[in-house]
């Protein structure tokens, strides 16, 4: 069974989880990674990797400006704004 | 020990669309913060991502103008990751399938050296907002403008080996996304960003040394700057006995360094996926040669054809073909003036100064190309000394009229007419005869003396050349003689 790491995982996600959380993660995605194993055995040297399920070509848009923004409404939603921007708790890389 | 940098550039090169690349909201610079930030850019439940047919165009006219594979199955990918001014919570990019495959573009050195540079892959994606740190305590200010700006991403093979190459190949891509007129190339309001993947191993090794990649450089300068940098830092790391950490760092213009921002998450972290929300685009043969059929002639075509067809020097052509809009206003002059290397010289000289003084750019020059064409048809035709014409060029840049117009209210006409010139130069002949007993007696340095009293007595305006030859005619008329044969 891979050893999974499940913190690494959670700070991709964004996610913080307790212990029982933590347990009940684990054994979920030691699930997952058994049936993948399982379509991991499958030989598929002849099948080409699909990258998409539908076989349908991409519409594509003219290139116009069609929006209209609603500022205002469209920040309605937000916690936080000033002079126009969203604002967000303070990110420094 | 002798050390050889590696480096591979990655170059997002914002296509100038007019809408973005998955909404129907402005890419336009420079907007009010979020005007230009429809739902589909904010990333609001509900919304699905249209492409634009004209970042597809554009991609391809790339590639083309590379000689690239043009791939004709290509798929849209989530590269995902959390920052604020990425409200989906992932990037729609392409990963395994991009829509340019590889391709090369040849870069010629300042030395004559030609390198050629492999592209590994240009794959189309989408822009991230803006997060502005400074003015609000405690918090962060996002702007979603940006969002969904259609973006190139050229990405080069590890094939340069100095930051000059990397500095050359960069400025050669923009001279080129420029004649293709899929990015305006404004470095300074982020047109072109440049990330750079740098290492060194020792010189002569096979094996890569372990890499940094310097982000969001974004000019020309700062490029060979920060590479330059970077490559001291890592021999100095070397050569002190230690090992280059694999990290990702910013280029700080003010103190010329880098800084480490984080060590790298290895590339699998960011999960791509094919996104869901929209198909494989499948690009037709028929489309394909559509927009091969549509490319403008290319820097290194036009190059050619100045140095064959016009007969230009090499130096004057690469210089003249760089920006495609001098090599415009170039052309249109040289329609006018029918003479390549006069039309080449003022170019590259008055008018460069010129627009250099007043810190502009070629497509604002003030002197349209027709009237610097008659300037220069009006050296040709002896009607300006070229220290005449200087006088004539700057009026027209200050405006005040057609080239012909100046040359008349000012009275700026080049005194070429035997009769006026000849009764001027008899005069200053029998008022010197000091000078003349000199240049008798074989001293031809007094000939300079007279041109000097001529172009006084004319203000400047004799024809220098029919001067010299008058003083020649009537200097000897007057009794010296020509010697032995």
């Amino acid at each position: 069974m891979a050893n999974i790491d499940i913190n690494h995982l959670c700070r991709l996600a964004q996610l913080a989880l307790n212990d029982a959380e933590h347990e009940a993660v684990r054994g979920d995605l030691e699930r997952i990674i058994a049936m993948v194993d399982q379509m991991q055995a499958m030989n598929t040297d002849h099948v080409e990797p699909l990258a998409h399920p539908l076989d349908a070509n991409q519409r594509l848009r003219r290139d116009e400006v069609t929006e209209v923004v609603d500022r205002e409404r469209y920040q309605l939603g937000a916690p936080a704004t000033q002079d126009g921007l969203y604002l967000v708790p303070r990110v420094v890389e | 020990m002798q050390w050889e940098a590696v480096i591979g550039l990655e170059v997002h090169v914002q296509l100038s669309t007019k809408s973005k690349i998955f909404s129907g909201a402005s890419p336009a610079f420079g907007g009010a913060p979020n005007t230009q930030a429809c739902p589909v850019d904010l990333g609001l439940p509900g919304v699905l991502p249209v492409l634009n047919a004209e970042a597809v165009r554009m991609a391809v006219m790339f590639g083309l103008a590379i000689g690239a594979e043009i791939h004709p199955y290509s798929v849209f990918d989530r590269k995902n990751y959390f920052y604020p001014d990425l409200p989906k919570g992932y990037q729609i990019s392409q990963f395994a399938h991009p829509i340019v495959g590889p391709g090369t573009i040849d870069v010629q050195m300042e030395n004559g050296e030609t390198i050629t540079v492999g592209i590994t892959r240009a794959h189309l994606e989408e822009d991230a907002g803006k997060s502005l740190h400074t003015s609000y305590p405690g918090m962060t200010g996002i702007d979603l403008n940006r969002t969904g700006t259609p973006l190139l991403e050229v990405v080069t093979d590890p094939d340069l080996r100095s930051p000059e190459q990397a500095v050359a190949y960069f400025k050669q891509l923009h001279a080129l996304v420029r004649y293709l007129k899929i990015c305006d190339g404004n470095l300074a309001e982020g047109s072109m960003r440049c990330d750079a993947n740098v290492s060194v191993r020792p010189l002569g090794a096979e094996e890569l040394g372990e890499r940094s990649e310097i982000k969001n450089i974004n000019s020309f300068r700062f490029v060979e700057k920060a590479i330059t940098f970077e490559i001291e830092r890592q021999i100095d790391i070397l050569e002190s006995g230690g090992k280059v950490q694999r990290d990702t760092r910013l280029y700080d213009s003010d103190l010329n360094e880098t800084r480490s921002m984080r060590t790298k998450e290895l590339s699998d972290d960011y999960r791509y996926f094919p996104d869901p929300d929209l198909l494989p685009v499948h690009l037709t043969p028929e489309f394909i040669a559509e927009v091969k059929s549509s490319l403008p002639e290319l820097p290194e075509a036009r190059k050619t054809r100045f140095t064959t067809e016009l007969k230009l020097s090499d130096y004057d052509a690469t210089w003249l073909t760089g920006d495609p809009e001098v090599a415009d206003y170039f052309e249109a002059v040289l329609a006018t003036t029918d003479d390549a290397k006069l039309t080449a010289n003022w170019i590259m000289g008055d008018a460069s100064a010129a627009l250099h003084r007043d810190d502009l750019e070629w497509i604002d020059c003030p002197v349209p190309a027709t009237e610097l064409g008659r300037l220069i048809v009006r050296i040709k035709d002896n009607t300006l000394s070229s220290k005449l014409a200087k006088t004539v060029f700057e009026a027209l840049w200050a405006g005040e009229g057609t080239a012909d117009e100046i040359i008349e209210a000012r009275g700026l006409r080049q005194l070429s007419d035997s009769g006026a010139l000849g009764d001027i130069i008899e005069k200053i002949i029998l008022d010197n005869p000091h000078q003349v007993a000199q240049y008798r007696a074989g001293k031809n340095k007094v000939l300079g003396f007279f041109v000097g009293r001529v172009m006084k007595a004319t203000q400047g305006k004799a024809n220098p050349g029919r001067v010299n030859e008058l003083l020649l005619e009537l200097l000897g008329s007057w009794g010296q003689s020509k010697g032995a044969e």
